[in-house]
Order: structure tokens, then C-alpha cells, then sequence
């Protein structure tokens, strides 16, 4: 099951296992999600340059999001050495985001295309064409190991599916006090991924959003920080 | 307002105001000649005097003879004279009030307005185009209206600022804001006078250094004007009938007595020291209100159609008590009061003096107060500041030094109102007392945060929000960025509230009662019960920004625990309260905690004025080491968690750790009365261990996060569109790791660093603590629990966990997982 990946970590406590319709699947503390069988690695809504395109409205977040991003994808990358590495859609957070890139960044986004056998920038509402000078081909969608990869979630059921776009996250209460992270969301039939980018904000999985995808509220796949917590839908409560 | 009855006919003032004073009465207080005279030379005052003392009016009678003087009548020129500046904006409009009758009895033709967040933008326009003689404001006003432009025009003609309740203002952020104001004026109105008043301070010399502009030649200092003390207050504490328990903030046990009290008094105020003890203890008076007394309630997370209405039955004379917090506190006067009452420790007798003053706004008669400990701990607390209260002794914070996120905030007002060279602003803020000692490295840094992010990448030059034109000066890029800024204004970071709604038909949200804490809210399912605004109310769920609830009749309801409530001891009561019980003279204390002590004596050992005690004993199978510092809850957590780190680290596998206003007490597995305690205690904690654990504290991200707010690099608002707090909560925390990762070295990193020592985890406490007791540690190996420790033990099992938390409330659900998998693996159907 495992043979198409050069090397499955001795350490699986980072990464969750669960057959998603069918497709057996790990879910990786860092919020990335692993089809073993196929060799893929695969990260949503990366958001790039969110942190510049607020700079341009004069509020200065920290320039350091792309690089934060790109850094934890090398150490995945170096860790589960896929072979296919996909970007779910929003990899960028704006149409100009790739304009304002620092030449230091597009070298380090080059570097990592060119490491994989196949890179893979899955088109997203953010970003409807993804740049082509940094490496690496575009997909509207993309079909791997029986599942369909896309940015955004079709409407009515589509078993099988990985998509991003909602950014979910989950809050869990417990003993008076309350936790909320990023998480996969999942019914078992499709799922949502959670969000990469270092910026990116979160929709709670109670929220309506994820009934509409899911017919109810998702299970959650809480990430990290060193490993996933999966929790069912009946724990986890709205903002 | 009022002044001693005349004596002496002969008054010294001119007219109208000594036939004023004649036909009240009155003659002038001395130390409201005094400050005549310093104003009239043009000096800075700082008048120190008790509540009652006629300290307003002594502020604005040089004013009022001034203006007076120039004449004109009617066709006069109205300039802005006077600025008087107030913490609070409704102590500004009862000011006014208090204000405009001598003035219209007097026929003095002056105009006085106030201006705060309720003002009306057409009022706003047309007092910057035609100011009143006096403004009456709030340090949030001033920031804007030195953000504006011609701020020359506006301030040019002013002779006098008045700030109020100086030492609630100074110490603080708020604080901050208002001396960069001031500094922004002393550039338009160089000659203007300062005038600081205050019932409460501990080191008049430092607010006299804070009220006046420094320069960088010598140290400058208002002049000092000191009023006569007043008929020194009756303060007693209560002698329970009942058993005062060994820990606790409730109170249970003195609500008989305390109904009694306010049954012999003609009116009573009830102070308590947060939101959640105000809600109970109003609910059972009400519980044991035979007689129907009219009781009301007075907190600040009430709606404010709800105070209002408190406040004006109070002046009307129609209640007989009010169950209040500190909202309460400051300035206003609520008429004829017989008697405070504190309920739980005081914290402080500056805090104390000035609830006192409360009671009987009168300075000849003595005000009376009632001390009421919830604990053996709080009534040896009690005490001390009874004692303190009786020496006249005063404490509370000093003024320190300035914050770096709010000069962030008056470096873009300031370019958005004058732009300016570096060199010319620089000078300006050192002349500001909290920033006299500002290195030219840190203004740099901080303008350089200001118009471009401050980041060691420089990537965000291209972004500039200031720029610079030929002439050098920095200036606001655009009128976009002018706007946003306004908007941010302030030094006060509210934590995100929900509002409180009954829930009307269909679901839909009907009359609001309050406004309550957003994470309250979070930790409440619905069918929740909690006690709000007096009545026990139950959680029908969340709606947008309000919290839906019906009103129950539950029997036992959860209780609201708010924020806000969680001050520490001031070190001078803190210091009391050690010398009391070192003392071995316990006299005057109640019997029950006389042989408390005594016991504590004969079992384990009373540590001398120097000393701190450690015990270390078994109990239930665990392993106790109880320290007792006396220095307030927050400085107790942050050493807390220090110390169970430390003992981690040297296998002794501590369990977990509570902290109390008086102690902490860290359990274990294993045996600690070996350990190396000089080790144990060192300073050198307050390196890699304290570093490491800001890491992952979520109280340094609500630090950074309010510096982030309003240093302007999170927006509270944007124009026509309100960013919930959730939202800048979450957003914020990201920022913090990012930045945290990639340039720990940051201005802002340093600015909530700054704020970290002194705010939430007292590290400066901490540190003087930790100096204070090198070498003076005294060990009591126990075999079994002192009565000291016994508070502590209450506490275990409310302890904040050890260790990740999160990770172990997510483990607590993820159990039951191997059953969700197999329904998940389930066919689909």
C-alpha cells in the first residue's frame, strides 16, 4: 500500500491514517495530506504573499509568511521525499501576489518544483491561473489514486473528493477550557483540507458551509502540533 | 465643589467670584489660593487633596478668573483656554455639570463643552472650528486632536490644562497617550500651565516630574500644593460571628451580617472587586431582603441604560444600597453615602481611600467603611490596610516608563497632523516624562515600525504608509491611511465582548442586558444557567455577536467568573501583611485567625519580616511544596510555572502547581524536601526557563496581541465595517509565531516583552521577589499539612494544567475514535 513512497517515516505519530471512500489516507500534523499509494503529497490554500498584499493597504504583517510556508513544505518534502506534490488551489493570495514575490522566495518556489518528479498548482478562486515561471504544471482538477483533487468543493455530494477553499478548523471543549486548530474535515466520503498558508484565518466546521458539502457537520482530523487528533462531529462546538 | 464655610470674609479673590463665595458662604480654601497664586506665575501644579477638598474647583478657578478678566461680554472672541482632561467621560460631563452652576451664578459669559466618543460629528467640526473656553475631555479625544491638522490654530491660544485623577491615568498606557499629547501641545502652546489633581498618590515627586514637560538639560517638577487632610475615615473590619472559612472569594458567610449593616445605614455602598462576586452577592441579598430594600446593582458590563438609571436613583436619594465594582470608583459624586463597604481584600489603601471617599463627600466629617475578608488570608489582609488607612499611608503603581506600541500610534497621528523631521519629533517626545529617557535608536526603530513595518527585510519600503517629501518631513501617505488611523485610536484593548439578549420570538435577538466576555460565552453549552445583570438567565446559543438567553428559575446556576477582577496585592499591603504575621503580635486580629497562626507556630514555622517560608510534606499519596511569597496571584502563576518546569527538569515529576493571592503550592509523585531550594529559587529562572515557557503561554499572545492592536499593526476597525475580536485574536496569534520564528529581535516582540514584566505575568514581581529572598529561605519539612497550607489544598483540583494543556483536552475526545472509524469505514449508502 505504502510502495510507491520512497520512505514512510518510522515516526507515523505525526500523520493519521483512515480510508477515505475507499482510499487509504494520512493526515499529517502539519496539515498536509498523504496518498501513500500513489506517492502524493498534497497542501491547500498556501495563501503566498498574504502578508504584502495587506502591506499594500499599509497594514505591515510580518514579511515572512512565504518564506514560513515554503520552509515547513521543504521539511515535508524532505521527510515523505513524494512523488507528486500538489497545491490545492489559493496558493497565492492575490493575482500580483507572484509580482511581489522576493527573488529569493521564486528561486526557493523553483527549487522545490523542480524536487519532485511532478508539481502540480491545482487552479483556485485566488489564483485562477497560477504563474507558469516558477515551475511546475497547472490543473483545473486532478484525478490520483480514485480520488478527484480540486480547490473548490462541487456542489451536491462528489464522493472521493480532496478539496480546500473553506480553511476549517475545529474548537473542542473540555474541562472549562476550550481548544481551536486547523483541521481536515471529513465524513469519511470526501474531504476538506486545511489551510498551509501562515496567515490563513479559519471557518469553524459547524458552520453552515460545511453542512452544505457534508449534508451535516464533518468529523475533524485536528492537526499538530506533533501529531492528529481525530475527533467526531458530536465534540466539536462553533465559535 | 464645595468650599469650608466662611470665616473670613476677606477672601483675596476678585470680583464676581468673592461675592460668590460670600453669598454661598464660603470662603477659599488655602490650597486653593495656593494654586491661585503658582497659576497666576504661570506654574505647574500638582495638588494633592482628599476627596471633598474642593479639588475641581480649586483646578478651574484660575481658569475662570482668567477668562473672566478679559472681558467683552458677549462679543468677546471665544478661544480655547483651558483643556481639562478626565479618565472618564461621564466624570467629564458631571464636571460640567458641577461647573456651569457657580459660572452662571456668577454671569460669566464662558463657554464649556465636552467632547468624547458620544459627541456628535457636527458638534465635533464646529468646536475644532469655533473651541469653547473650555473642553472638557478623555486622553483618547486629545490623540485625535493632535492627529488633525493646524493643530496650531486650535491649540495656539491655550493657557491651562487641568487633568483629573491623575494617578488612574499616569501609570498607564492611557497614560502614555495623554503625556504625547501633552507634548504635542507644549510645541503650540508652550506657555500653557499644568495642572494634576489627585486624592491618591503614593510619590508625589513622580507625578510632579510626569505632569510637566521635561528637558533634556535637568529634571523639571510641578509645584506641589498639598491640601488639609480631611477628618481621618472610621474604618473597621467585620468580626464574623460565623466561621470565616480558609479560602475562598464568596463570601457565603457574611450576608446576615452585611444586610443587617445595611439596614442600620441610611445608605450603603457595597464594593466588591469583580463582576462575578458583584451578580452574587447581589443575588443573595435579594435571597434574605425581607424588608424590600431597594438594592440595586452596578457593574460595568451592564447596559448602559441599566447604570444610568442605577445612577440617577442614587443621586434621587431612592436607594438604600448599591452593590458595585470599581466602575463606581472615580470622582463622581453619588450624594449623601453613611457607609462603604468592602467586600474581600481591599488589594491596596490608595484603592481603599479612594472607595472610602465615597462615603460622605463632607471633608470635616470622617467617612465610614466596613472591611469584610472573605478568608482567614484576606482578613489578616484586611488589616494591614486598615492600619495602613490609619497611618495615612498611600500605595499604588508609579508612573514608568513610556510603551512603545502607543508612541508607535502618535508617530503616525503626528504625521498625520504636522509632519515632521525625525530630529524635531524626537525632541518633542522627550520632552514627554514617561519618554525622557528614549534612546534616538528606539525612535528610530519605532518610526521606522511606523511607516514600513520595521522589518529587518526592508521588503515593505515600496508600501510606505509615511513618506517623505523634499523638505524631509514625514507625512501620512494618503487620506485613507489618515482615516484608518483615527478609527485605531486609543490605548485601551477591550477584551472581545458579546452582547447579552434576551431571546425574542422566533429566535430572533430582543432587549439587550449587558455585554459579557466572548470567551465566558465560549466556555457555555446551551442550557447553560449564569447569573447576569441580577438574574439567572439561561443560554439559548449564539447569534452573530449576541449571546441569546431566557431567563430561568435554575436553582444553582453557573457563575460568571469574568475577567478583569484579577489584580494582584500591591507590593505595600503585601509587605504588611508578611511583617503582620512574622510579628508573632497578632493582636486585634479575630480569634479564628489568631489560632490559625497559632497552630501554624506550633506545626511548622512563622518566617521572619526577611524570610520566605517553603514547606515541603506528603498528603493522599502526593508530594506538596508550598511556598509563601505574598505577592499577588499573577507573579505566583509565572513562578509557578517556573518552579514546575525546574523540578521537571531534575526528575522530580511535578504534577501541577496552584497559585493564590498569598501562596502556590506545587504536587508530585515524588518526595521535594531534598531539593537544593537556593537552586531551586535562583534568579537565573528568570533566563531559559521564563524564555521557554513565553514560548507557549497564551497570556504573552493576549500581551502581543494587545501591543500589535495599538502599535497599528492589527486594525480594530475598519471605516464601515466592525472586525469582531475573534477575528483579530486569532489572526494576531499567527503573527506572534511567525514573528517569534523569523525576527524575535522585533520592535513590537520588545514592546510586549516590555508589557509582559509589568501586565499579565508581573515578571518584574517576580524578580524583585526572587532578589528579595537570595539567601533567606526558611524550610519546614513537614510530615503532614500546616494550617497555613490549608488554603492551599482548597485550591487543588481548580488548577490550571500542567504541561500542554490543549494536547490533553483534545486526547479527552479523541478517545472513543476506534468507534468513529469503523462507522466511518461504513459503505456508503
Amino acid at each position: 500500500m505504502t510502495a510507491a513512497l520512497h520512505a514512510v517515516p518510522d515516526d507515523f505519530g505525526a500523520a493519521a491514517p483512515f480510508p477515505l471512500a475507499g482510499t487509504e489516507v494520512l493526515a499529517d500534523a502539519s496539515g498536509a495530506l498523504i496518498l501513500p499509494a500513489c506517492g502524493a503529497l498534497i497542501v491547500s490554500d498556501l495563501h503566498l504573499e498574504k502578508g504584502s498584499a495587506f502591506a499594500q493597504r499599509g497594514q505591515f504583517l510580518p514579511p515572512y509568511d512565504t518564506a514560513d510556508a515554503l520552509a515547513r513544505l521543504e521539511a515535508l518534502i524532505a521527510v515523505w521525499r513524494p512523488e507528486i506534490v500538489v497545491s490545492l488551489g489559493d496558493s497565492f493570495h492575490d493575482g500580483a501576489a507572484c509580482a511581489r514575490l522576493s527573488p529569493a522566495d521564486a528561486a526557493r518556489i523553483r527549487a522545490v518544483t523542480a524536487s519532485v518528479r511532478r508539481f502540480v498548482w491545482v487552479e483556485g478562486n485566488h489564483d485562477p491561473a497560477p504563474p507558469v515561471n516558477l515551475g511546475g504544471e497547472v490543473a483545473a482538477e486532478l484525478a490520483l489514486d480514485g480520488l478527484v483533487l480540486r480547490h473548490l468543493p462541487a456542489p451536491g455530494p462528489a464522493r472521493g473528493e480532496v478539496c480546500g477553499h473553506l480553511h476549517p478548523v475545529a474548537r473542542v471543549r473540555a474541562a472549562g477550557r476550550s481548544v481551536r486548530r486547523r483541521c481536515f474535515a471529513s465524513d469519511g466520503q470526501r474531504l476538506v483540507m486545511p489551510a498551509f498558508g501562515a496567515y490563513a484565518g479559519g471557518l469553524n466546521v459547524c458552520d453552515p458551509a460545511f453542512a452544505q458539502v457534508f449534508g451535516r457537520t464533518p468529523d475533524a482530523w485536528i492537526a499538530g502540533p506533533r501529531r492528529v487528533w481525530p475527533v467526531s462531529a458530536r465534540h466539536l462546538c462553533g465559535d | 465643589m464645595l468650599a469650608r464655610p466662611a470665616s473670613d470674609p476677606s477672601s483675596g479673590l476678585p470680583e464676581p467670584f468673592a461675592s460668590w463665595f460670600a453669598a454661598c458662604g464660603w470662603a477659599p480654601r488655602r490650597h486653593q489660593m495656593e494654586l491661585l497664586s503658582h497659576a497666576q506665575a504661570g506654574r505647574h501644579v500638582l495638588l494633592t487633596a482628599p476627596t471633598g477638598g474642593g479639588k475641581t474647583l480649586a483646578g478651574f478657578l484660575p481658569s475662570l478668573i482668567d477668562i473672566a478678566a478679559q472681558g467683552g461680554g458677549k462679543s468677546r472672541p471665544h478661544r480655547l483656554h483651558t483643556i481639562y482632561i478626565s479618565p472618564l467621560k461621564a466624570l467629564a460631563v458631571d464636571v460640567r455639570r458641577n461647573l456651569m452652576a457657580p459660572a452662571e451664578e456668577m454671569g460669566l459669559d464662558v463657554r464649556i463643552e465636552t467632547r468624547t466618543g458620544d459627541t456628535p460629528p457636527s458638534r465635533r467640526t464646529r468646536q475644532r472650528a469655533h473651541p469653547p473656553d473650555i473642553l472638557l475631555t478623555t486622553p483618547e479625544q486629545l490623540a485625535l486632536l493632535v492627529a488633525s491638522e493646524n493643530g496650531q490654530g486650535f491649540f495656539g491660544d491655550l493657557k491651562a490644562v487641568v487633568l483629573d485623577e491623575i494617578h488612574a491615568l499616569a501609570p498607564s498606557k492611557r497614560g502614555d497617550l495623554l503625556s504625547l499629547g501633552l507634548s504635542a501641545i507644549h510645541k503650540y502652546a508652550p506657555a500653557a500651565r499644568r495642572v494634576g489633581l489627585s486624592a491618591t498618590v503614593r510619590d508625589p515627586a513622580l507625578y510632579a516630574r510626569w505632569l510637566v514637560p521635561q528637558s533634556p538639560e535637568e529634571e523639571n517638577m510641578a509645584e506641589l500644593v498639598k491640601g488639609d487632610p480631611g477628618a481621618p475615615p472610621h474604618v473597621d473590619v467585620l468580626v464574623s460571628e460565623e466561621r470565616v472559612p480558609w479560602a475562598g472569594h464568596t463570601g457565603a458567610h457574611t450576608m446576615a451580617e452585611l444586610y443587617q449593616q445595611i439596614r442600620r445605614a441610611g445608605v450603603t455602598l457595597v464594593f466588591v472587586n469583580t463582576r462575578a462576586q458583584a451578580e452574587l452577592t447581589f443575588q443573595w441579598l435579594w435571597q434574605i431582603n425581607d424588608d424590600n430594600l431597594p438594592i440595586a446593582l452596578h457593574h460595568g458590563s451592564l447596559a448602559v441604560e441599566q447604570r444610568r438609571k442605577v445612577e440617577a436613583a442614587m443621586i434621587a436619594g431612592k436607594l438604600r444600597a448599591v452593590v458595585a465594582t470599581s466602575t463606581l470608583d472615580m470622582g463622581i459624586d453619588w450624594g449623601d453615602v453613611d457607609l462603604v463597604i468592602q467586600l474581600g481584600a481591599p488589594k491596596g489603601s490608595s484603592r481603599l481611600l479612594q472607595r472610602i471617599g465615597r462615603a460622605n463627600h463632607r471633608l470635616d466629617e470622617p467617612s465610614r467603611a466596613l472591611l469584610v475578608p472573605y478568608n482567614r488570608f484576606e482578613a489578616l489582609e484586611c488589616d494591614a490596610a486598615r492600619e495602613a488607612v490609619e497611618e495615612g499611608a498611600l500605595d499604588g503603581e508609579d508612573p514608568k516608563a513610556g510603551s512603545l506600541d502607543v508612541l508607535a500610534q502618535h508617530v503616525v497621528g503626528r504625521a498625520i497632523g504636522d509632519p515632521f523631521l525625525p530630529e524635531e519629533l524626537f525632541a518633542e517626545i522627550r520632552s514627554s516624562a514617561p519618554y525622557a529617557d528614549l534612546t534616538r535608536e528606539a525612535f528610530d526603530r519605532v518610526l521606522e515600525f511606523a511607516a514600513t513595518g520595521g522589518y529587518a527585510l526592508r521588503s515593505y519600503d515600496r508600501f510606505r504608509r509615511l513618506v517623505t517629501g523634499k523638505d524631509g518631513r514625514y507625512r501620512i501617505r494618503n487620506a485613507d491611511f489618515a482615516a484608518r488611523h483615527r478609527l485605531n485610536v486609543g490605548a485601551i484593548v477591550e477584551a472581545p465582548m458579546v452582547s447579552v439578549r434576551l431571546a425574542g420570538r422566533g429566535g430572533r435577538a430582543g432587549r439587550k442586558l449587558g455585554e459579557i466576555e466572548e470567551w465566558f460565552i465560549e466556555h457555555l453549552s446551551p442550557g447553560d444557567t449564569f447569573v447576569f445583570a441580577g438574574e439567572v438567565l439561561e443560554f439559548v446559543g449564539l447569534q452573530e455577536t449576541d449571546a441569546l438567553v431566557n431567563r430561568s428559575a435554575a436553582e444553582n446556576p453557573k457563575v460568571p467568573s469574568y475577567e478583569g477582577g484579577k489584580f494582584p496585592l500591591t507590593t505595600y499591603l503585601a509587605a504588611r501583611v508578611r511583617a503582620r504575621i512574622s510579628s508573632g503580635d497578632w493582636r486585634g486580629l479575630p480569634a479564628q485567625v489568631c489560632e490559625w497562626l497559632e497552630i501554624q507556630r506550633l506545626r511548622s514555622i512563622i518566617p521572619q519580616p526577611d524570610q520566605m517560608l517553603v514547606e515541603t510534606f506528603p498528603r493522599a499519596n502526593r508530594f506538596y511544596l508550598a511556598a509563601y511569597p505574598f505577592e499577588g496571584r499573577l507573579a505566583h502563576q509565572t513562578l509557578g510555572m517556573l518552579l514546575t518546569r525546574r523540578l521537571d527538569r531534575a526528575g522530580l515529576h511535578p504534577l501541577g502547581f496552584v497559585a493564590t493571592e498569598y501562596a502556590l503550592a506545587v504536587h508530585g509523585l515524588r518526595d521535594m524536601s531534598g531539593v537544593d531550594l537556593q537552586a531551586l529559587f535562583d534568579e537565573d529562572m528568570l533566563g531559559d526557563d521564563l524564555d521557554a515557557w513565553l514560548e507557549e503561554t497564551p497570556l504573552m499572545k493576549r500581551t502581543f496581541r494587545n501591543c500589535a492592536v495599538i502599535a497599528g499593526l492589527i486594525e480594530r476597525r475598519f471605516p464601515g465595517m466592525e472586525k469582531s475580536g475573534r477575528q483579530v485574536t486569532f489572526s494576531s496569534d499567527l503573527i506572534y509565531d511567525v514573528l517569534r520564528r523569523h525576527e524575535p529581535d522585533h520592535i513590537l516582540l520588545q514592546a510586549a516583552w516590555q508589557d509582559a514584566g509589568s501586565g499579565l505575568l508581573d515578571i518584574r514581581r517576580l524578580s524583585d521577589l526572587l532578589a528579595r529572598i537570595r539567601g533567606n529561605i526558611v524550610h519546614a519539612d513537614l510530615d503532614r499539612l500546616s494550617p497555613l497550607a490549608v488554603p492551599l489544598m482548597v485550591e487543588i483540583g481548580r488548577e490550571s494544567v500542567h504541561g500542554d494543556a490543549a494536547e490533553a483536552i483534545l486526547a479527552s475526545v479523541s478517545e472513543d475514535l476506534i468507534e468513529e472509524a469503523t462507522r466511518i469505514d461504513a459503505p456508503a449508502a
